[in-house]
């Protein structure tokens, strides 16, 4: 391997497909490796999100046992959080920060590539466990002790591959903060970065922190399963509460690892088909940085039901309700963005849009289970459920797919077809919303989430929300054809600078964009930068 | 209708909507006001924070609506060039603050409300088990487990051919939302409860009561309410516990507080003589009477 690399530093060398894709180094290759990973990745966790919505369209069991409906919720839970949505952002964040910042490829490439050929191992372990005796893991994706204990042979699978998973997030995240803190073109200032790089380089630090303590948690989970400990066992003197704490401390800042990287892009995006620059571009920055510090003492409102002393539950009730200041800053910069704009309505845009909307309504119910009495009664309810497939479908998916098709013409070369574009996003707008919106009423009418069956009660709107959900899951094969047709060339050739009002510097280079860019530094022009703004 | 009429129209829907929530409904949107003072006060701050988003949200949303529509590039829209406004900005970062603090206020006081189990009457200690619930109260003999009925366990069986519809109590379905042996409590009376499992984590609900608590083994948590009304108030369990967790539910049979009493003492004196017939040395008798 040593060797065999050595032989292909050759820059006009063109390698073969299996040195380029299994061994290159190069962050164009690696971040479509990603992006496709990730893509795989959505819809094989949708799947199992609509033999969810199968078995829930009538009451009554009809398709899948309790245990099998447990281990659908578990595991597509962890496919869709590590393998669909933060690839995706690592995968935008390969391709796109170092054309952003002028830097000839990522600081530190060879890691680049083990970071990405990690996950296909670690989720094939994952996903192999559905096929073991006894079944994959049933005990929610939180694998909250003692019921995580209870389960069978795949236990220790599952850690695994999240410690996998995990290494493979820290190596991205150095890599990320390695390439912005010093690959950055001469005149690139910190303060001129685009807003998708700042969210990173914050998102980045996030994943250093919290990625470790989530190991640290499965793995005592281990040792109490294997090697008689007693860390979250009451029976020897451990304590249950005692792994939310230590999970959900991992698990609050992963909520925003997975919807900064979001706001970068929605805010490259909309001022560059409202052709105005970004509002408050440096109150977008601190904003991002303050959600990113109040994301760490915030982790208990995920557990206020758990009995708390008072005094506990009303110091994680006013922290978290803080955050929507910073967060209200984000979406009332964004409108003042829009407002004397000269906006036109490209698929990307629409994409920001929707974001903007439907991942304000969950925030607004993000807000409300802020509130402790309130949440006494939302907590652990289709309301939550409801909640933060807002903030992570119609938020961070959305933003996703926002960003694939405002890169896509510079990653192929050409324009993909706008009229289907459209067609995918009001299909995917109507129906993720009769999927998840009817979900508020349900919680709010009393029904648990994670239940196989309900009430007849519950029928009326579970049925709306698996039509919904097939809907929008057949959607999104619209999607895959749409990316693999520009993928393979067809469609008509893009400019360089593809969109009308785009400014940065990875409108700079030809589209597509040459396998090697930047190899001296760009000359950077203020005027380009920060969507012309520089004043600040 | 003249408007007297629709007047009356609308006193008799929202009477009966009152009636009709202290259980789950078919196409119900909103959450029950429930039959305590707390979970009315849940149910008021729950609607005050609701009525305050729908207000940002038309603000926020009928602002980015209109700009969409007025500022487009199709209408001969031409970009401005500014990027700042420190006003602006000042202005709506200060009014969130003075908006959360009205937030924070009403739920302050209710937590306080709720965290205060101290003069009780009555003690009820609930344990979870997979996947049914074990209901003590304490200071008597009387203890029994509550378990989901047999006619919602026989139809919830994987390919059982049975409708769910079909499982009802009186005029009401109760398919998964009925037990063999209901907890039965007086109303108009402070029942203090502590919570705790035997296996794994559970959580004990029943939203008329306007709260949930987790019930994890090696704790003891606390809670109370004081049911004003006689009726029927259905639950379920609330934290994953594996899987029948879909399959435990929690029935509240709240009765006058004459009647409870005379339950409770009937139900204690059965126990005690049961508990004294299994202390005597086994003969056929005592075992009659066990049985």
């Amino acid at each position: 391997m040593a060797t065999h690399a050595a032989h292909h530093d050759d820059h006009d060398h063109k390698p073969g497909f299996v040195d380029r894709w299994f061994f290159g180094t190069n962050h164009k290759d690696i971040g479509t490796l990603y992006l496709l990973f990730s893509l795989l990745m959505f819809f094989i966790g949708g799947s199992m999100a609509l033999i969810i919505r199968a078995e829930l369209f009538i009451p009554g069991m009809q398709i899948v046992n309790p245990e099998f409906f447990n281990q659908m919720t578990t595991v597509h839970a962890l496919v869709m959080i590590f393998g669909a949505v933060m690839p995706a952002f690592v995968g935008l964040g390969n391709w796109m920060i170092p054309l952003m910042i002028g830097a000839p490829d990522m600081a530190l490439p060879r890691m680049n590539n083990w970071s990405f050929w990690i996950l296909p191992f670690a989720f094939l372990m994952l996903l192999s466990t559905l096929f073991m005796d006894g079944g994959g893991p049933a005990g929610g994706w939180t694998l909250y002790p003692p019921l995580s204990l209870q389960g069978g042979n795949s236990m220790p699978f599952v850690i695994f591959a999240i410690h996998m998973m995990g290494i493979s997030s820290i190596m991205g995240a150095i890599n990320i903060i390695a390439t912005i803190l010093n690959l950055r073109a001469p005149g690139m200032d910190l303060l001129k970065m685009p807003v998708f790089v700042w969210t990173w380089l914050i998102t980045a630090f996030l994943l250093i922190a919290v990625m470790p303590v989530l190991a640290g948690a499965v793995t005592m989970l281990l040792t109490d399963k294997f090697f008689l400990t007693s860390f979250f066992n009451a029976a020897g003197g451990g304590d249950p509460v005692m792994y939310q704490h230590i999970f959900w401390f991992f698990g609050h800042p992963e909520v925003y690892i997975m919807i900064l990287p979001a706001f970068g892009v929605v805010s490259e995006i909309i001022p560059t088909f409202a052709r105005k620059p970004l509002f408050g571009y440096q109150a977008m920055v601190y904003a991002t940085a303050s959600i990113a510090f109040l994301s760490f003492i915030v982790w208990a409102h995920h557990m206020f039901t758990v009995g708390m002393p008072l005094g506990g539950e009303l110091f994680f009730m006013y922290a978290t309700m803080l955050i929507a200041i910073p967060t209200g800053v984000k979406v009332f910069n964004w409108v003042s963005t829009m407002w004397k704009g000269s906006m036109t309505f490209e698929t990307p845009m629409l994409f920001a849009l929707g974001f903007v909307v439907m991942f304000t309504i969950g925030g607004f119910s993000g807000l409300m289970l802020a509130i402790v009495p309130a949440d006494f009664q939302y907590h652990d309810t289709y309301f939550v459920v409801a909640h933060f497939h807002y903030v992570l479908v119609t938020g961070a998916v959305f933003s996703i797919m926002a960003a694939a098709y405002y890169w896509l013409p510079k990653w192929t070369g050409v324009m993909y077809s706008e009229t289907l574009g459209k067609w995918h996003f009001w299909l995917s707008t109507f129906f993720v919303n009769l999927l998840f919106f009817p979900q508020h009423f349900l919680g709010l009418a009393g029904m648990p989430r994670r239940i196989p069956d309900y009430n007849i009660a519950f029928s009326d709107f579970n049925m709306w929300s698996s039509i919904g959900g097939f809907g929008f899951g057949l959607s999104q094969l619209l999607f895959a054809w749409i990316v693999i047709k520009s993928a393979r060339g067809h469609g008509p050739r893009a400019t360089a600078q593809v969109w009308e009002g785009a400014k940065g510097l990875e409108w700079t280079v030809p589209s597509p964009a040459p396998h090697h860019t930047f190899t001296t530094p760009p000359v950077i022009d203020d005027r380009v930068l920060a969507h012309g703004d520089v004043t600040h | 209708m003249t408007p007297r009429r629709v007047l009356a129209a609308l006193a008799i829907l929202a009477l009966t909507a009152v009636q009709a929530q202290a259980n789950p409904e078919p196409w119900q949107l909103n959450m029950s006001p429930g039959v305590t003072e707390t979970s009315r006060m849940v149910y008021d701050i729950h609607m005050l924070i609701l009525w305050i988003c729908v207000v940002i949200g038309v603000l926020v949303f009928g602002a980015m609506g209109y700009a969409i529509l007025k500022f487009r590039k199709s209408k001969g829209a031409v970009p401005a060039k500014w990027s700042h406004n420190t006003t602006a900005e000042i202005i709506w970062t200060v009014i969130p603050v003075l908006i959360l603090v009205g937030m924070a206020w009403p739920a302050t006081n209710t937590l306080i409300h709720m965290a205060d189990t101290d003069d009780a009457e009555l003690t009820v200690k609930i344990t979870g088990y997979q996947w049914l619930w074990r209901y003590e109260y304490v200071g008597t003999d009387v203890n029994f487990v509550s378990k989901l009925d047999r006619d919602s366990d026989r139809t919830r069986m994987l390919g059982s051919g049975l409708n769910p519809a079909d499982v009802r109590t009186g005029d009401q379905n109760t398919y998964l939302l009925n037990v063999d042996n209901p907890l039965v409590l007086p109303t108009g009376t402070k029942v203090r409860f502590v919570i705790t499992a035997n296996d794994v984590i559970h959580a004990w609900w029943v939203p008329v009561l306007g709260w949930k608590q987790d019930a994890i083994p090696g704790f003891i948590n606390e809670a109370w309410t004081r049911i004003d009304t006689p009726g029927t108030y259905r639950g379920q369990c609330a934290e994953l516990c594996g899987k029948d967790h879909g399959f435990m539910p929690i029935v509240v049979e709240a009765v006058p507080r004459e009647q409870f009493d005379a339950w409770l003492a009937q139900k204690d004196a059965e126990a005690k003589a049961a508990a004294t017939a299994a202390n005597v040395p086994a003969t056929g008798d005592a075992l009659a009477v066990v049985q």
